[in-house]
């Protein structure tokens, strides 16, 4: 069981992740308000939007060219919840049938007693899941107003008992996974811990304590070179 | 408005005080990332001028009552530091730096998709640590090059520039003295890619003629601005 990925699917090196669009060829760092080609020949992805005629950047990034799509890889970004994210999230309160979760985004995700733990029951959710508690769950519809509705149901969804739980910039994900998800790999294999990176910029770490401790230093270490790699200006 | 006739800011050879010609910009740098805290910051060194403008969020917006249904409010506060200029600015808001958080709101709110996040709120702080004239627009500048790094969608850059009179000839970029003591002052925020305007104010009075010379002066000084800021965006290899 250990260093074995939990609930499948985050690997962010592929696909689409919290980061945009993944995986083209050709790459070009854009500002908002660049034009980036004619809408005729030319499909929007992200971070793209159609302007008489003409594809504009509406975010500052790479732009990425996948056949005729054209998006935008942003540089730096805020967590916005998508269907079939998986995160990380942590109890904040509930009613009768509902816990509200935070899920690091700009408004809580809601949990109904139907998607909850099977052994909850109504007007008894505070001895499930209860106020400060960590889960890992998956978005499973975001409103247009934002409101995001999340699941326990599925494999591997749960409530995190034991370990810690980590946050990072959202545009650094890509960088903890690393290229085919080597560093993550590296980093469980060299603390001997269970690691699991949402796609809502949180890590669950867990093993024993020295492991814990050190893979949650080598973490910060590598959100500090980063940042400072970024206020240097040569990211 | 007579301005102050007697003070000679323009020399014989059409220069000003500082040795620029009327249509010459201060040097300008921008450079983005300096709060590394924040989600989005920039920094912009415009003649003696310093400011840094932060970007927070989207986040929930607080109190409940400020929340739009159907996009997201723009929070931005404008602020001079106590120690900017030579007479001590006295700390918190005054009247002229609430006018200033309004407008540079209203120019960004034009160019920010916030419908794209509703019920939210996008925090922009601006600080002034050093200012000589122009405040306003570098604060706008600076804002607008915060939110693109923040990776907040919007659909142009902002660039503001003001233009002025001073002695009867029109001059771009006024620095303290020429704002001070001069006739008029111009500030216009453009869109560099569009070129069109979110932001136009005026401080004295320009004849049709003056007011075409300086709009003129605003456009060309915003498409070097812009390159800058674009430069300053996409410098470096992520």
């Amino acid at each position: 069981m250990r260093g074995r990925r939990v609930a499948g699917s985050i690997d962010m090196t592929r696909g689409q992740g919290a980061g945009g669009p993944h995986g083209s060829r050709e790459s070009v760092l854009v500002a908002p308000g660049d034009d980036l080609g004619d809408s005729k020949e030319l499909e929007p992805g992200h971070g793209v939007i159609v302007v008489d005629g003409r594809l504009k950047a509406v975010k500052q990034g790479r732009m990425m060219r996948d056949g005729k799509n054209v998006g935008i890889q942003p540089r730096r970004t805020a967590y916005v919840p998508r269907p079939s994210d998986l995160a990380i999230g942590f109890v904040e309160g509930m009613t009768n049938n509902i816990w509200f979760i935070d899920i690091g985004a700009p408004f809580n995700a809601i949990l109904p007693l139907s998607l909850g733990p099977s052994k909850a029951s109504f007007g008894g959710l505070r001895s499930v899941l209860d106020v400060g508690d960590a889960i890992l769950c998956r978005i499973q519809e975001v409103e247009e107003n934002h409101s995001s509705v999340a699941t326990m149901k599925g494999m591997g969804l749960r409530k995190l008992k034991t370990g810690s739980v980590e946050s990072v910039d959202p545009h650094l994900l890509g960088r903890v996974i690393g290229s085919k998800g080597a560093n993550l790999s590296e980093l469980k294999e060299k603390t001997d811990t269970r690691i699991i990176v949402a796609d809502n910029a949180r890590v669950w770490i867990d093993g024993d304590v020295e492991g814990v401790i050190s893979a949650r230093a080598e973490l910060s270490a590598m959100m500090m070179k980063a940042k400072i790699s970024e206020y240097r200006g040569d990211v | 408005m007579g301005g102050y006739g007697d003070v000679q800011m323009i020399d014989d050879k059409g220069l000003r005080m500082d040795g620029r010609k009327p249509s010459e910009c201060r040097p300008i740098e921008i450079e983005t990332g300096v709060v590394p805290v924040a989600d989005g910051s920039a920094r912009v060194r415009w003649g003696l001028n310093d400011v840094i403008a932060a970007v927070y969020g989207p986040m929930e917006a607080h109190p409940r009552k400020i929340q739009r249904q159907d996009r997201a409010v723009l929070d931005v506060r404008y602020n001079m530091a106590p120690f900017s200029t030579t007479d001590r600015i006295r700390p918190g808001f005054n009247r002229r730096s609430r006018e200033i958080s309004k407008v540079t709101a209203e120019a960004l709110e034009s160019v920010v998709l916030l419908e794209l996040y509703p019920r939210s709120k996008i925090r922009v702080e601006i600080e002034v640590l050093c200012a000589e004239a122009g405040t306003r627009c570098a604060g706008i500048t600076a804002a607008s090059a915060a939110l693109a790094h923040a990776g907040i969608p919007m659909t142009d850059l902002v660039v503001s520039v003001a233009s002025g009179k001073v002695n009867g000839v029109v001059v771009c970029d006024l620095n303290k003295e020429e704002d001070n003591y001069g006739e008029a002052d111009l500030p216009m925020g453009i869109l560099p890619n569009s070129g069109e305007l979110v932001f136009l104010q005026m401080d004295g009075d320009l004849s049709q003629e003056d007011f075409k010379i300086a709009w003129d002066y605003n456009m060309e000084a915003a498409s070097h601005i812009h390159e800058i800021m674009a430069r300053a965006l996409k410098g470096g290899d992520a």
